[in-house]
């Protein structure tokens, strides 16, 4: 056990998955002698080489297609983009493609490819260093999409979907890559896919959180217990395929949801959680699900603490629905 | 670069030098591929099948393509080059199976007609997006090269996917690692209705090659010796480790863009005619003629097997039933998760579309 941040975890495990598998490879702009603009890369061109870390020209379009080439040649390729922001350019690769090669295919040909991109706000990055478009590639048949919290899962999660023979979607929270500390195993575990985890158990409310905002729905639970209101976090870790089985149960047991998330609200992600909510746990709803989220504007940048669903706007949100 | 004069003869300098019998063989599978092609194209328009997108005219470029690689190397098709995947060995019946998505097509009704794949045949999947398959050829070619084996990589498409981004994405990643790809540009003249000349403003596609560093070529593609020659020294190049070759092959769409496509609107009839006198079949068939190995009767012989063999093929598909209901759910993932479980029950017990869909 090493104690690690976010950043470590997943070079932990990029490190682990290249010295296990000779098919792994990792592609991206800037991830080779600079190690990447976060440094999650850095030191693994020295070790493996430059055919094993390739920097790539500056085309999303290009790392994601030659990726789905070399994953449909049984190689396992890891592709950094920079940026969720900047993954559309590749978008009609990751949704036209590898999505639905397996499909098309019968399954005669399969893409096994993973796609680690930092995502989210809170570093001052405006709107295009800030979003989260998680729910434009859980709304696409074919892809999975993971967004760990903290260094244990994220190590885990991304060997796992290293291993994975569909194409994966990892988004990487930014905003705590290096504030998250905790001890991560040296070995090369796995944390399986489609597996939610209670972090803070209670009996009130269920709150559904991922990624950076986890750490703020926590911290609003802590805050509204002190009057007497006990909520439930649960850190959804794969987004698609859900874990829809924890979920329920939760909510069966609370009667009251509230769901966090940074992308905005509209079409986000919650609509889909809340609408599962309804259809499968209605008669033991005792109120309305509450969505707490970015707001339908593009990200902004000199207020983005009023735009993310920060502690601040999810604690009043549990005193609300508590009192509903 | 043309390879057959005028008349039959070849220019010695450039002759790939194939055996009189791959010569013929090739000759046989254009006249199979254009006969097939024709008569899918009828049977869509009894309302038999849904599309059909043809290769009239195009069968040097992409047949003779297809007979310069080695069965080792993958080919990754634009939507037009099925002659290059029955000239591998691809069972007609199993194509046109395809075509009608019955039971026995391999894509399980999953894909409109045309989008074939084979990966026993190295050949990629047909994706109606233009240009996305190229980089996943400069993707495999890069595997390929990894993994320090001899095998090449060769991409279709057309002059339209030149616009693309996808295309010049590719391009640079090819200039950059110099893996073992050969862009194959089959340059016929049209985009649907939009003609090349106001496709680009550079006066050839291959020029653009120039701009990533990638040596290309520029070959009559009506004239399946020269496409034989061009191919195969890039396949040449790719295994000495000289990395891709960008090939530009002029030739013209006889027929519309697919069944869908009403080419008088775009054209004239002039056009077409004049280049009918550069239809790639009489052009090889005066060759092998002129050779004395081929005849009217021998030609005739072997028109008739193929329109035997198609017919056949489709009669056999018609009486299939269409792939089931349930293959609608399966690899969307390596397992299905619960939600497409219980989409799949839903479906399953819920109401049909029409009586005849009902596969209970």
């Amino acid at each position: 056990m090493t104690e690690m941040n976010l950043v470590q975890a997943i070079q932990s495990a990029l490190r682990g998955a290249l010295r296990e598998d000779e098919n792994v490879l990792l592609m991206g702009e800037d991830i080779g002698a600079l190690g990447g603009v976060f440094r999650v890369t850095q030191g693994l061109r020295e070790e493996f080489g430059p055919d094993r870390v390739l920097d790539a020209p500056l085309s999303e379009t290009g790392i994601l297609g030659t990726a789905i080439g070399m994953a449909l040649h049984g190689l396992r390729p890891v592709s950094e983009i920079q940026f969720a922001d900047f993954i559309f350019p590749g978008f009609d690769q990751l949704v036209s493609e590898a999505a639905k090669y397996r499909y098309r295919t019968a399954g005669e040909f399969q893409v096994p490819m993973v796609v680690r991109t930092p995502y989210g706000g809170g570093i001052r990055g405006g709107q295009y260093h800030s979003q989260s478009p998680e729910a434009l590639f859980i709304h696409t048949p074919g892809l999975k999409v993971v967004c760990p919290s903290n260094p244990y899962d994220a190590k885990g999660l991304l060997l796992e979907a290293i291993a994975d023979d569909d194409p994966v979607l990892f988004f990487e929270p930014k905003r705590v890559y290096r504030a998250v500390k905790m001890e991560v195993p040296e070995t090369t575990y796995r944390v399986p896919l489609g597996e939610a985890k209670v972090v803070r158990p209670g009996e009130k409310i269920t709150c559904l959180a991922w990624g950076a905002m986890l750490y703020e729905a926590f911290a609003a639970a802590e805050e509204v217990a002190k009057q007497g209101v006990d909520v439930e976090v649960i850190d959804l870790r794969t987004l698609w395929p859900l874990d829809l089985e924890t979920i329920v149960s939760s909510v069966k047991k609370t009667g009251r949801v509230v769901v966090v998330h940074e992308a905005p609200r509209t079409c986000g992600f919650g609509g889909e959680l809340v609408a599962l909510i309804s259809e499968h746990a209605f008669l033991h709803l005792e109120a309305p699900p509450v969505r707490v989220t970015g707001w339908d504007t593009p990200f902004p940048l000199t207020h983005e603490r009023e735009y993310l669903p920060l502690a601040h706007r999810i604690a009043p949100a549990f005193l609300e629905t508590a009192g509903y | 670069m043309q390879v057959i004069r005028d008349d039959g003869s070849l220019d010695p300098k450039l002759d790939p030098g194939l055996s009189i019998d791959e010569v013929v063989a090739l000759y046989k599978a254009m006249v199979r591929t254009r006969i097939v092609d024709d008569r899918l194209e009828r049977t869509q328009r009894q309302g038999r099948i849904a599309f059909h997108v043809g290769s009239l005219g195009e069968e040097a470029a992409i047949v003779g393509a297809a007979a310069a690689l080695r069965d080792r190397d993958w080919i990754v098709p634009c939507y037009r080059e099925v002659g290059a995947l029955l000239w591998r060995g691809y069972p007609l019946q199993q194509y046109v199976d395809h075509m009608y998505g019955n039971a026995d097509d391999p894509a399980r009704g999953r894909q409109m007609p045309d989008h074939t794949f084979s990966r026993a045949h190295r050949y990629l999947a047909v994706s109606a997006p233009i240009g996305t398959q190229i980089p996943h050829a400069v993707g495999l070619a890069m595997a390929v090269k990894k993994r320090e084996l001899d095998d090449c990589v060769a991409v279709f498409f057309g002059d339209g996917a030149t616009s693309s981004n996808d295309f010049h994405a590719a391009m640079n990643f090819a200039g950059v690692f110099r893996p073992p790809v050969l862009f194959l540009c089959r340059n016929n003249g049209f985009a649907i209705s939009l003609p090349v000349e106001r496709q680009t403003a550079t006066r050839t596609l291959a020029e653009k090659a120039a701009a990533y560093r990638i040596p290309a070529a520029r070959v009559d593609g009506n004239d399946a010796l020269a496409v034989v020659a061009a191919v195969r020294e890039g396949v040449q190049r790719a295994a000495n480790g000289g990395g891709p070759t960008f090939i530009e092959l002029l030739t013209y769409r006889l027929g519309g863009h697919s069944t869908s496509d009403d080419p008088r609107v775009y054209r004239s009839d002039e056009e077409v005619e004049a280049w009918r006198k550069a239809d790639p079949l009489p052009r090889l068939r005066k060759h092998i003629e002129r050779r004395k190995v081929w005849s009217d009767e021998l030609d005739a012989d072997l028109r008739a097997v193929c329109e035997r063999e198609v017919k056949e093929c489709v009669r056999h598909a018609e009486h299939k039933p269409a792939s089931e209901l349930s293959a609608m759910f399966t690899d969307v993932y390596a397992e299905p998760p619960w939600h497409l479980r219980e989409q799949q029950a839903q479906a399953l017990r819920g109401p049909r579309a029409s009586a005849e869909e009902d596969e209970s």
